[in-house]
């Protein structure tokens, strides 16, 4: 691993990571503005978000990226069997964090609170929501690398396609862990 | 198969979670002035994780060199930014 520098994945990849980091970014710096101009209103409305169910979906994320991390390493080392197996597991932590989602909008949604609720709602909303549609694109990229690592073959290109799709996954992670501190922790 | 589970990935995994855990503790039975603070903790506790897997899990740290500035240039100036914003909002009330 030492020596040599190299750029894991495709360029078009990083390019593409770049733009979605900066308008995330965007999305960040947007919400903590709007915050500081009616903190109370942003905390009161935060105290009705569950943490306990953001943690999860933290959880369920991290754990999501180890499995990809380690699914780059075994395909490094050839194991055709493990590189799959940690790919679908990552998915299925996907899975997870779609169901908590599930029941998250739906419990508010009874309790009345929509993006037409207040502001700190309608950026909620937005946020995890354009957050969900990259864990939805990103799920579909892991159900192809399942497929695509499962008949081996670990040449160049191969390893590069898998970093590719490893990296945006790692992005969709990313974001979820910034998320989560800034709509359900920073009182 | 030992050496893939005993990895650096799993060690950082493992500091990632606990410092989930540590960010969900400092939210609660903190009296008014510790808020702040503990606001300002835990956004630099969230960019100490988006760091590791910027670094580790998507392998920026062996990338090449402008590959890891942008990287690490992009950490420190949005967590400054939002401390900066998250304080002034704090500042008013």
């Amino acid at each position: 691993m030492e020596g040599a520098r190299r750029m894991p994945g495709e360029e078009g990849v990083w390019v593409f990571i770049l733009l979605d980091m900066m308008t995330f970014s965007i999305f960040f710096l947007t919400f903590l503005y709007y915050r500081g101009q009616n903190v109370a209103l942003f905390s009161e409305s935060q105290s009705h978000l569950s943490q306990v169910l953001g943690a999860v979906n933290t959880l369920l994320m991290l754990s999501s990226s180890w499995f990809v991390a380690t699914a780059v390493q075994a395909a490094r080392r050839g194991l055709g069997k493990v590189t799959p197996i940690c790919f679908l597991l990552a998915f299925l932590c996907g899975v997870g964090f779609g169901v908590v989602k599930f029941f998250e909008y739906g419990a508010k949604i009874r309790a009345g609170i929509t993006p037409n609720t207040n502001d700190f709602y309608m950026y909620y909303y937005m946020f995890t929501g354009i957050h969900f549609m990259h864990v939805l694109i990103g799920m579909g990229v892991l159900a192809g690398l399942v497929q695509y690592s499962s008949t081996g073959g670990f040449d160049q290109k191969k390893m590069r396609n898998i970093e590719s799709g490893a990296t945006f996954w790692h992005v969709v992670d990313l974001l979820w862990i910034v998320l989560f501190a800034l709509l359900y922790l920073v009182k | 198969m030992m050496q893939l589970v005993l990895s650096r990935t799993t060690l950082i995994w493992l500091l990632l979670i606990a410092a989930t855990a540590a960010s969900v503790a400092m939210g609660h039975g903190m009296g008014v002035h510790a808020i702040r603070g503990a606001g300002a903790a835990i956004i630099v506790v969230a960019f100490i994780k988006v760091r590791f897997v910027i670094l580790d899990f998507m392998e920026v740290r062996h990338a090449p060199l402008p590959m890891r500035i942008v990287g690490e240039a992009w950490v420190l100036l949005i967590c400054a930014a939002l401390i900066l914003l998250y304080l002034k909002g704090e500042a008013i009330v």
